[in-house]
């Protein structure tokens, strides 16, 4: 879209889901942190009993303060991002309005478990985040969330020393999972995996701006992310293969 | 009034409307009830049906007297009325925290209802009308009575905290439900005696209040940790 047109009104509404204390905030504050310089992002946060997410990215500093709000969701975290998102999807919008022209509003949900997945009628597309503390062997387990989300985020993996986690096999077994959908493994102490996330979130962006993007799910294979040694990579999708099989390796 | 004792042909409609699942927010309130447990005031199933009856005769009948008068007034077409109708309810809810959920709620209902019943009724509300009256109208917009308004918001007034009960408080799903099979008479009652109120002038609608749930909604408000947003 030419500078010119009038503003967009509607960002690219971007879930955050996966089970609780696997780094969803971190995610979002570490989005906001390396992202806010060149996006106009807005948050929002749904936590189970009190608003600890929303001041916990207040205080982070990422983001003006009344950027950030948190919708509470009456101990029912699943239903408000998938059976009854009205209250979420008004949180949205009123966020892409007081704040025109946002591009991003991040949607984080309350800490659930492995099943729960947003709503297309809320995000325009789903990150779904697990770490290798959580245990080695939960990605191969599959399930909604780690087989169709829009990108796979294995977090804390400068932790797996510490917790006897094969990153490698973990990030090979997800894979699997997600029959080649893009995984990342990632670290906010470790750069390069950083820029990696910041990466396939303004391609994300892209997609979603130029129209490319349909919200999936579930879904054909998604387009995904190769990183390359420089923490650069590229995106593809095979739409185009005629194959269940990947026409590469997915390492 | 014969349309008053007979259940509507249309029932279905009423039971899509009264369901909890609609997608209309509903699931995150408490009704005051979370605050009136830290209270100590509700502590087990006595209580807690102690809790709901009053709850019906005051607040739920206020409501549902309003949301049977917006059904009347938006059959009718009467805009002015339907005007009307607002600052009356909020002049009837002391708490600014409860005036603030009864409109999150309508709000919420308005977007649900104009999603699953498109019509030209809901255009007649401001964005931010009260809960009872969205009800109401999206009633109209079913063609149902103010009857059925009335006895659906009633419903939602007890059926709410009576289920959050079960999250908050040690009890058995069936005792929580038992006390909602006992109030049903009650409820059939309050819907009625609503439903007479169809026609009256706004300013004279029920104003039956329950003062200790407008201080609960203030006190839950100002608090940290809650399951409930109220």
């Amino acid at each position: 879209m030419p500078e010119n047109q009038e503003p967009r009104t509607r960002s690219l509404r971007l879930g955050v889901a996966g089970p609780v204390g696997t780094g969803k905030s971190s995610v979002i504050a570490t989005l906001c942190r390396n992202l806010a310089g060149e996006l106009n992002i807005g948050v929002i946060t749904n936590d189970i009993y009190t608003d600890e997410d929303a001041r916990f990215l207040r205080s982070a500093g990422v983001l003006p303060a009344e950027r950030i709000r948190a919708v509470e969701t009456g101990a029912c975290p699943h239903t408000a991002i998938r059976d009854d998102v009205t209250m979420n999807l008004m949180a949205v919008e009123d966020l892409e309005q007081d704040f025109a022209p946002l591009d991003i509003v991040l949607v984080e949900s309350g800490g659930d478990n492995l099943t729960a997945t947003f709503s297309p009628a809320l995000v325009d597309a789903q990150i779904f985040v697990l770490d290798v503390a959580g245990g080695g062997d939960v990605a191969r387990k599959g399930g909604p969330g780690i087989a169709r989300a829009d990108l796979l985020v294995i977090n804390k993996i400068d932790l797996a020393e510490y917790v006897d986690v094969d990153v490698e096999q973990m990030v090979k077994d997800a894979t699997a999972a997600r029959e080649g959908a893009p995984v990342l493994a990632l670290s906010r102490k470790q750069q390069d995996t950083v820029q990696q996330l910041c990466a396939w979130v303004r391609w994300m962006h892209s997609q979603h701006v130029n129209g490319s993007h349909t919200p999936i799910d579930p879904g054909p294979m998604a387009p995904h992310f190769h990183a390359d040694e420089s923490g650069e990579g590229y995106f593809h999708s095979h739409d185009d293969d005629g194959a269940t099989e990947p026409a590469h390796e997915h390492k | 009034m014969p349309w008053a004792l007979i259940m509507a042909d249309n029932a279905a409609a009423l039971l899509l409307l009264a369901d909890g699942r609609l997608p209309a927010g509903g699931y995150a309130h408490s009704g005051g009830l979370e605050a009136t447990i830290r209270a100590g005031r509700v502590h087990d199933a006595d209580s807690l049906e102690k809790f709901l009856t009053g709850r019906a005769v005051t607040a739920g009948l206020v409501a549902g007297a309003f949301a049977a008068a917006a059904c009347h007034s938006s059959t009718k077409g009467d805009q002015v009325l339907l005007q009307e109708l607002d600052p009356e309810l909020d002049a009837r809810i002391p708490s600014p925290a409860l005036r603030a959920v009864s409109r999150s709620l309508g709000r919420q209902l308005l977007r649900a209802a104009t999603a699953i019943r498109p019509h030209p009724r809901f255009h007649e509300l401001d964005r931010t009308a009260h809960q009872p009256i969205v009800f109401g109208v999206a009633a109209a917009a079913f063609d149902l009575a103010p009857r059925d308004a009335a006895l659906a918001v009633l419903h939602e007034a007890v059926a709410g905290p009576a289920v959050a009960a079960v999250k908050l408080l040690s009890l058995d799903p069936f005792s929580a439900h038992a006390a909602l099979a006992r109030l049903t008479p009650l409820l059939d009652q309050l819907a009625s005696e609503a439903a007479k109120h169809a026609d009256t002038a706004p300013a004279d609608l029920p104003s039956a209040g329950a003062p200790l749930l407008d201080i609960a909604a203030e006190h839950h408000a100002a608090t940290d940790m809650r399951l409930f947003a109220s």
